[in-house]
């Protein structure tokens, strides 16, 4: 410890107290229930269900939604396929393009709204959803609005043609975010859509389905649903379903993937993550410790391509994890409508339920954990930025995805070591090199078998930049034009 | 199965142990001798293809495959799932080195395929008239299998410029789009064209920088057991591909589910395989491709058997 540099702290436990930055909440609108989307209007869910989605941070109920049944789906798929058939695959390209591209304005018109209801529904904080999730839901919008009569450039030789009604399936991890991701380059191709928002995080789809309405999307064309997973799995197994487009875990995608079998339904997944960031001791420290921070608790962690292992090279491990430790005691876990915090709320007891019951593993199996201190709130579902030190690669907490704010820290020695111990994972989503040597990147960037390479970056996301994963991470990419074949035939 | 492959299996001795008691008047005709010059032709052994050696199967059992008059012409390694394993373990000590050769090495490689193969013409055409073939479709089948290495061959350093992409993300960031082979790739080929079929799904496979690990048409192997004469020859690292010939409804489950194969090509129409074939890929999230018809040869099929990969860099002091 004595020739590593301490950062000058701080004592927020007992001598400072941060004043709270509160956003406010009396500007949004939220209807005490909400029905089911479909056809271009809000109907009743012939189920009769409705379920409660609460605020993680509070537990307190924000709205009651419906829970879509097999009829409803069918209902809905039958929707998609009239507009399908009659007016969106009759549409100039270009005309659809511009209703996509109104979608987009109208969401950054109404962005504060959306944020507010993205923090309150799941539990992220303010400042994540004020700057990353609703404008690059927006920016998804208007990439793919001009895709749209563009199509005929994007695979030479070939004459791309949409695929119908597609199935699409979300997490609760970037709400809006993933509605946009799945719900632009499906316009844009010609498709029409049912989308399933996830059981804990329906509220900003619903918004979203009200400004498809505003931007007086042909009815039809874009449906969307709420329900649980046999919701999900009723869209799955339909028969009017051309096309399964699904973000979640990797059990849950085998499961889909096995369910398709034998029909005619095209799909793309992108499922987990067990990402290793690696840090070589010719990284910019202070910047690399920054950029883990950001890898493993942007949004607590419930991110898929989280950088949730940390591999150091051994020479300078000692001052990465001590600098990361007093780095951690900074971070404000609490309210998520607080502009300053840094990790909010747990998405769901669920989830929590899980990530605990992997720090009791992680300690069981004789990992050393350490959590950062400081306070968190009576109500609502919490976790602490959590390191697991003195694990191998053979620990659960290090093979497994925990999806929350768990880091577990590995050491190497050489360049090789790095990359098989990276690489040594059913997953292959991204992964994460801190180096100030150029030649380094690109070799350790070449040998990292995962779709996303952050170099001296981590977690950063654009409409125009493809994502999705190797081995059991997922099929297919989403976003750019490498996101267009997902949603459409190659003639 | 077809008619005309009569199977038996041995457990006692290798295959070709026996083979004199069994009648092999098509056989001569691949290698004819001269009435004037009374000379017992010297007949090949069809052997397995895995890591760059010729061995029989490991099981010892063998099927027998007759020409179009019925007369057998060559007992095959009858490859179990064991030798399927041992073909992946190869391909996957191979995937390293070849998916990382440069696509200059792989193109240069793969026109040696070419130029090999044209060598062999002759025995190829031989080996298509025994089974059935007009002299003038066989000579047609391996001209096109010729013509179609030489065109993968030069694809090998260009589809990454077409298909690969600069991404104008809106923060300060330098961002790309490359591709990147998939893996071990099992691949069950075509019965029909069983040489032209066959080199023609190898091809855009290894012209990625995977490696492969591929049935032969059951119904007609001898070409595609023959072909791997010609891969040897080409300065094609061993492991890179690997070919068995045996039952598709024995080994089609194998091809499918094993752990350590990330993508597998169905060729055909049967239905209850193809189920099967997408069943088993869930087992670890394989890429599946079906090919219930023969495509001809577009860069896509290259594509099929891609990743991409995409890198952000900050841009700054």
């Amino acid at each position: 410890m004595s020739n590593v540099k301490h950062a000058i702290k701080l004592n927020y436990d007992t001598e400072w107290e941060y004043a709270p930055a509160p956003e406010s909440t009396d500007h949004i609108s939220l209807k005490d229930r909400y029905d089911l989307f479909i056809g271009g209007e809000f109907v009743a869910p012939k189920s009769g269900v409705y379920f409660d989605t609460i605020n993680p941070a509070n537990e307190k109920i924000l709205a009651s939604v419906a829970q879509a049944g097999a009829a409803d789906v069918d209902r809905a798929v039958k929707a998609a396929r009239g507009a399908y058939e009659n007016v969106w695959s009759k549409m100039k390209p270009a005309e659809r393009g511009k209703f996509i591209y109104r979608i987009a304005r109208i969401i950054q018109e109404r962005a504060r709204e959306f944020a507010v209801i993205e923090s309150m529904d799941g539990g992220k904080p303010i400042r994540e959803s004020r700057d990353v999730d609703v404008p690059l839901a927006a920016a998804h919008f208007f990439y793919y609005a001009g895709w749209a009569d563009k199509l005929d450039y994007a695979f030479p030789h070939k004459t791309p043609k949409p695929l119908g009604v597609a199935g699409q399936i979300i997490p609760w991890n970037f709400p809006l975010l993933m509605a946009a991701w799945k719900i632009a380059p499906a316009l844009a191709c010609g498709n029409t859509v049912v989308l399933k928002p996830a059981e804990t995080t329906p509220l900003t789809a619903m918004k979203l389905a009200e400004v498809i309405q505003a931007a007086d999307l042909p009815p039809g064309v874009v449906n969307i649903i709420t329900g649980d997973g046999s919701t999900g799995a009723s869209i799955v197994d339909h028969d009017g379903i051309d096309k399964i487009a699904f973000t979640g875990s990797t059990d849950v995608g085998k499961i889909i993937q096995r369910a398709v079998a034998g029909g005619d339904k095209k799909y793309t997944l992108e499922l987990g993550g067990k990402a290793a960031n690696i840090i070589f001791d010719d990284a910019p420290i202070d910047q690399a410790v920054e950029g883990v921070v950001n890898a493993i608790f942007f949004n607590q962690g419930h991110v898929c391509c989280a950088g949730s292992r940390l591999l150091v090279q051994e020479s300078v491990a000692e001052e990465v994890v001590t600098k990361l430790k007093e780095r951690m005691q900074t971070l404000i876990v609490g309210d998520p409508m607080d502009k300053n915090t840094d990790i909010g709320a747990i998405n769901s007891a669920a989830q929590l339920e899980r990530i605990n019951a992997y720090l009791e593993l992680g300690q069981k199996e004789g990992a050393a954990m350490y959590q950062a201190g400081g306070k968190t709130p009576k109500k609502g579902y919490w976790c602490r930025p959590t390191l697991f030190t003195d694990v191998s690669q053979s620990h659960r907490v290090v093979r497994e995805e925990i999806f929350g704010p768990v880091l577990a820290i590995q050491t190497f020695r050489t360049l090789d070591e790095a990359v098989t111990k990276a690489n040594n994972t059913q997953y292959g989503l991204s992964g994460g090199v801190w180096t100030d040597k150029g030649a380094k990147i690109f070799k350790v960037g070449q040998k990292i078998r995962a779709g996303v390479i952050w170099a001296n970056t981590f977690n950063k996301f654009d409409p125009t930049s493809p994502f999705g994963g190797y081995k059991e991470s997922g099929v297919g990419r989403e976003g750019g034009l490498h996101g267009l074949s997902a949603y459409l035939n190659l003639h | 199965m077809d008619k005309n492959i009569k199977t038996e299996e041995r457990f006692a001795q290798p295959a070709n142990v026996e083979t004199a008691s069994a009648p092999k008047t098509a056989k001569s005709k691949l290698r004819t001798s001269p009435a004037s010059a009374p000379r017992l032709g010297v007949e090949k052994t069809y052997k397995l293809y895995i890591n760059g050696k010729f061995p029989r199967t490991e099981s010892g059992r063998y099927f027998a495959v007759t020409d179009a008059k019925g007369r057998i012409v060559a007992n095959m390694c009858r490859a179990s799932r064991k030798d399927f394993r041992e073909a992946v373990v190869a391909a996957r000590a191979a995937f390293s080195g070849w998916s990382s050769a440069s696509a200059y090495l792989r193109g240069q490689i793969l026109y040696r395929v070419a130029e090999m193969l044209e060598g062999r013409s002759e025995q190829f055409v031989g080996e298509l008239t025994t089974m059935g073939l007009s002299k003038r479709a066989a000579a047609q089948e391996v001209t096109a299998a010729i013509d179609c290495i030489v065109y993968y061959a030069g694809w090998t350093d260009k589809y990454q410029q077409i298909f690969s992409s600069v991404n104008p993300v809106a923060s300060s960031h330098f961002n790309f789009s490359i591709l990147e082979p998939t893996g071990v790739v099992s691949t069950i080929a075509p019965q029909e064209k069983c040489l032209l079929g066959f080199v023609s799904e190898i091809a855009p496979i290894i012209a990625g920088g995977n490696t492969a690990v591929a049935l032969a048409s059951e119904e007609n192997p001898l070409c595609a057991v023959s072909f791997a004469e010609v891969l040897h020859s080409s300065d094609v690292p061993p492991g890179v591909v690997n070919i068995l010939s045996g039952f598709r409804d024995e080994l089609t489950e194998q091809f499918a589910s094993h752990m350590d194969v990330n993508a597998v090509i169905y060729n055909g129409e049967d239905m209850n395989a193809i189920k099967l074939v997408q069943e088993q890929a869930a087992n670890n999230i394989k890429r599946v491709i079906i090919r219930k018809k023969p495509a001809a040869p577009d860069p896509y099929q290259i594509m099929d058997v891609q990743e991409t990969k995409t890198t952000w860099h900050p841009i700054g002091g």
